[in-house]
């Protein structure tokens, strides 16, 4: 992961990464009551994620993808940061 | 006639919304009409929507299940672009959900950037910087020399200065790849390689022959095969042989436009989702390949499976089935002897939460109807029962 901090560009820009966004504590709790679960039962990503670079986060944080998809243009899905 | 739409955002999805908006402009429709028609996709969509407990894993698995018993009869074949080929069918397909740390046949997809991608002859001058220069492609003969213990090795001058190798360059990446040796460039096309242990034995210098062959020269490691393709109106280059790291350091290609078919070198220069829609683009091109018609939400299902925990899992005794809380349910997938032993070693506890272990203690599964618990309300009748023997 860290050779990966000399390559020139943001793997955001990359067409096949999506929108990743940092979530706040406040929003995250209602994201939790909205979807009636627990940041254990959410998928999750890695502290280190190459996506993930660009943001400053910690573990347990809640990251908002926004991948486009092919039967619903956009889809919102969140992960967890482990 | 975009607010009546626009009032429906979240509850329709978009790309249905979008087909409306499109269908109603074309037949000209008025707006009660528009209503009408929103409110009967609502309807449909609420329909068709999976309920609540309903096993989709299974649905998935039933759903790729079928095509590929179809797909074993047509196995094998192998098919491309021009010269790269491309391991395809079921093969492959084994490949993607298992998750191989290397594909079969690596390959690239490297678009360029804008200024020189509708342009041959600057198309097949990057290619030619992509591909891989061994010192064997460059040179005319091997021959090993006893007596001096050293290799020399007469170069093909000609496709030097076609591949614009000048003798310094050769020079320094043939240090650089093999490192123990010291290398010399002679006036007439030789390049003499001798290794810096003096005293070498006989086997040593033919091993060194054999590495020399593979010295990297020029190029980008691992890239074999490059081949310019017009796709539409531009210039793409097929490679077979992956390294996107390495590409997207050349200037002339577009970084933002580099895929790979390597799912996990995806992962690690791009991240999780860049994966994930490696998965999905993989499979579904085998499937399309194949003739076959497999709904894309099986598909993306599957990937999102694989990619949950952040890190690539195949669908295999190590891969996601290592997941599971469930000792029974580990058990039951392979290796059952191995799981139930090291269970009882560190006193694991089965809390029977999910399908296969309750199949296995013969209870109600919690699939549609077994889900949800019923609580019911005992003291209103309870009452009534005592008034009446009383």
């Amino acid at each position: 992961m860290d050779e990966n901090k000399k390559l020139n560009f943001n793997p955001h820009d990359h067409v096949l990464v999506p929108k990743h966004t940092k979530i706040s504590e406040e929003e995250k709790q209602k994201i939790l009551q909205q979807y009636n679960v627990s940041l254990k039962q959410l998928p999750k990503i890695l502290r280190l994620d190459p996506a993930l670079q660009n943001i400053e986060v910690q573990k347990g944080d809640l990251i908002k993808i926004e991948r486009k998809s092919p039967t619903t243009n956009k889809a919102v899905v969140y992960r967890v940061v482990v | 006639m975009d607010d009546l739409i626009k009032e429906y955002e979240g509850i329709i999805p978009g790309k249905l919304l979008e087909d409306i908006k499109r269908e109603s402009k074309e037949q000209s429709l008025i707006k009660k009409q528009v209503k009408i028609v929103l409110d009967k996709v609502k309807e449909e969509y609420e329909n068709a929507k999976i309920d609540p407990g309903e096993a989709i894993g299974i649905i998935t698995a039933e759903s790729f299940g079928e095509p590929s018993t179809q797909m074993v009869l047509r196995t094998f074949h192998f098919a491309g672009v021009a010269e790269v080929n491309v391991t395809l069918g079921l093969p492959r397909l084994i490949e993607i959900f298992d998750a191989r740390k290397i594909p079969e046949t690596p390959s690239m997809e490297i678009h360029l950037k804008s200024e020189y991608k509708n342009d041959p002859k600057q198309v097949r001058k990057i290619a030619s910087l992509i591909k891989e220069t061994k010192l064997e492609d460059i040179s005319r003969e091997f021959t090993v020399n006893l007596v001096k213990s050293s290799i020399e090795v007469s170069l093909d001058r000609e496709l030097m200065r076609e591949l614009s190798i000048t003798p310094t360059l050769l020079v320094d990446s043939v240090q650089n790849s093999l490192k123990t040796v010291s290398v010399k460039y002679k006036d007439d096309d030789a390049l003499v390689i001798k290794s810096k242990s003096p005293e070498g034995e006989l086997s040593d210098i033919y091993r060194l022959k054999e590495k020399a062959k593979n010295a990297h020269v020029k190029g980008i490691k691992g890239v074999t095969q490059v081949v310019p393709v017009k796709t539409g109106n531009e210039y793409v280059i097929q490679t077979a042989g992956s390294n996107v790291r390495e590409v997207m350091e050349i200037k002339e290609v577009d970084v933002e436009n580099v895929l790979s078919n390597n799912i996990f070198e995806t992962a690690e220069v791009l991240g999780i989702e860049a994966a994930k829609e490696t998965i999905i683009r993989e499979a579904v091109k085998v499937i399309e390949n194949q003739g076959l018609d497999i709904d894309i939400r099986h598909i993306m299902f599957i990937a999102d499976v694989m990619t949950a925990t952040g890190n690539i899992k195949g669908i295999t005794r190590a891969g996601i089935t290592s997941e599971k809380e469930s000792v029974l349910a580990r058990a039951s997938f392979e290796t059952p002897i191995k799981h139930i032993i090291n269970a009882s070693i560190i006193g694991e506890v089965d809390s029977l939460n999910s399908v296969v272990e309750n199949v296995m203690v013969n209870q109600a599964v919690p699939l549609g109807t077994g889900l949800p618990g019923l609580l019911a309300k005992m003291s209103a009748k309870l009452e009534k029962e005592d008034k009446k023997k009383k």
